[in-house]
């Protein structure tokens, strides 16, 4: 990482920081070209029509559409950090889908991004995002925000047969 | 009606649901002898027995089919035990059902009996960065109601569900627990109170989602022969079906971080939740209107209303209207969880389908007391947790 945050533990692998900037990195199978995420740890592909055993890293696109949001206000159980002399500090969880690869992908929303902010259906960008341990030691993982100048995408509806089915769409 | 596919429910008990902080395997054997001694067989008559495993509760849990034979004294049965998140119960009389379609049991025990810990569902302990339950904690937080507050947010978004609607969902499960002697939260909720609790994850509140309980159901389950014999043949497991997802997965389902990708792979006609009743009605040979009642796994009230379309209640988008023109209460056209629901029980993982089976059985009996839903003859329960499993159950009268 270029700013020397390691990786949160379980990570290794997920992230690409460079001169393009910082990105998810996905398993894509080397035989068909189906994506993973989190990169498979274990030989295989998701499609159950493939037989492919390799991946190769590739970088996730880093915009996509608020598909849903939530925040907790109570800390959650271990193993969530929580650091030492602190607080728990509420935080907001975000859905977003990816507009590209047309997948869905948790994460926290960045600290600094006020709940009202957020709407289903508004244009989110990835970020790094910083995860402070139980023994207080940074650790690098992905949050969403909102992109610059973020208006509804207004194509929302198409993430509409991600929730509900295309049995329905199909018969519209 | 005698189809070479069913089984029969001979016997039906419960521990009634709370937070008492005893063994599982205590609350176990209570719902174990009341299904005996409703069916009326006897322990040694028993020649299987099927535990669901609670995975919080040491090496017992996870022999519970052992630990629950032994507590009522070893009788040489056999025994086997599963776990499947939530649907544990489901796959525990599965496994019964097949046993006696195949002919290899007659009479078969299946008990689900659970000891949690209050708050949040946690991973098992230990560091395991390669178990996605643990990552979802450790990364993100993500507990199992921030997913729920997720997916009710979308509803909201999609749907123009509100608050108020989700409050309504609590209400009405409170009126028909407080006629439960098994559910443990027995008093009347109005929206008020709901709208008035914490909020845990936006938009849901602590009354808008289930807890965490001890209890224990089992079932008694025949071949149909035996319980002719018995006359205890009036009401048959028509059908279970427990189908996993199909990829692409649409939904970023818990406790996974992310969904599959769209973009090479057309997702199937059915959404996952959408497949579980499907799969049991085409099984059964009836459809939802053919139903007098529904179980549904409320996990949260907005779930209940996704559950109404997925399982062909009303169309897509019209949960709220079926909700608020009192179809889904008792009384309604299609009551929906006339014992309470988790609402009113919480939830007690692998007994969990299992008391759903009860809450039929006795319905389907005319036996559900002030709670009864008239004329009742079909009934469905379905459920989903995590890891890709989920279930549904068609009961009908014979």
């Amino acid at each position: 990482m270029t700013d020397g945050i390691p990786a949160a533990p379980g990570t290794e692998g997920w992230f690409q920081d460079g001169p393009d900037g910082f990105a998810l990195l996905a398993g894509r199978c080397t035989s068909c070209g189906a994506l993973s995420f989190p990169p498979r740890t274990i030989p295989g592909c998701p499609d159950p029509d493939c037989e492919g055993l390799e991946q190769s890293p590739e970088p996730l696109s880093t915009n996509g559409t608020l598909w849903s949001y939530t925040d907790a206000r109570y800390a959650p159980p271990p193993p969530y950090p929580r650091p030492p002399d602190a607080e728990f500090s509420p935080y907001a969880l975000a859905a977003v889908e990816l507009t590209a690869e047309r997948m869905i992908i948790l994460g926290q929303v960045a600290p600094d991004v006020p709940d009202e902010a957020l709407r289903v259906g508004m244009i989110m960008e990835l970020a790094p995002g910083t995860l402070v341990s139980s023994t207080g030691v940074e650790e690098r993982v992905w949050n969403w925000r909102p992109a610059d100048h973020s208006e509804d995408s207004g194509a929302d509806v198409e993430a509409y047969g991600a929730y509900s089915s295309a049995a329905e769409e199909a018969s519209a | 009606m005698s189809r070479t596919d069913s089984v029969a429910v001979a016997g039906v008990g419960m521990h009634p649901w709370g937070a008492w902080g005893k063994p599982f395997v205590e609350y176990g054997l209570v719902a174990a002898r009341a299904a005996l001694a409703d069916a009326g067989v006897g322990w040694r008559d028993v020649q299987l027995v099927v535990g669901g495993e609670t995975i919080r509760n040491g090496y017992p849990g996870f022999v519970a089919g052992s630990a629950l034979s032994q507590a009522l004294g070893w009788q040489g049965a056999p025994v086997a035990s599963c776990y499947a998140a939530c649907a544990t119960g489901a796959q525990a009389l599965a496994t019964a059902r097949a046993h006696i379609l195949a002919g290899l049991a007659d009479v078969v025990l299946v008990v689900g009996a659970d000891t949690t810990p209050k708050g949040f569902f946690a991973p098992v302990g230990g560091d395991r960065p390669d178990d996605p339950d643990w990552l979802r904690f450790r990364l993100l937080g993500a507990t199992n109601p921030a997913y729920f507050g997720l997916y009710a947010r979308r509803r909201m978004a999609l749907r123009g569900s509100t608050e108020v609607d989700f409050a309504a969902v609590k209400v009405k499960n409170a009126r028909a627990g407080s006629l439960n002697p098994n559910a443990r939260f027995r008093a009347e909720v109005d929206t008020e109170t709901v709208l008035k609790s914490p909020m845990v994850s936006d938009p849901l509140r602590l009354l808008q989602i289930c807890a965490t309980s001890d209890g224990a159901a089992a079932v008694v389950l025949t071949s149909e022969e035996y319980a002719r014999r018995l006359n205890k043949d009036a009401v048959r497991i028509r059908a279970i079906s427990a189908p996993t997802p199909t990829y692409p997965r649409t939904v970023p389902d818990f406790p996974y971080l992310a969904s599959d990708s769209l973009a090479a792979a057309a997702p199937a006609a059915r959404s996952f939740r959408e497949s579980l009743a499907h799969a049991a009605y085409e099984a059964a040979g009836l459809g939802p209107r053919d139903l007098d009642l529904a179980e549904v796994y409320d996990l949260t009230t907005a779930m209940e209303l996704d559950w109404y379309e997925e399982i062909g209640l009303c169309a897509p988008g019209e949960a709220e209207k079926l909700l608020h023109d009192g179809a889904t209460a008792l009384g309604g056209r299609i009551p929906v969880n006339p014992s309470g629901g988790l609402s009113s029980f919480g939830e007690a993982i692998p007994a969990q389908a299992i008391a759903q089976v009860c809450e039929l059985t006795w319905q389907l009996r005319g036996a559900a007391g002030a709670r009864q839903v008239a004329g009742a003859r079909v009934g469905v329960a379905v459920n989903q947790g995590l890891f890709g499993h989920g279930s549904a159950i068609v009961v009908g009268r014979a």
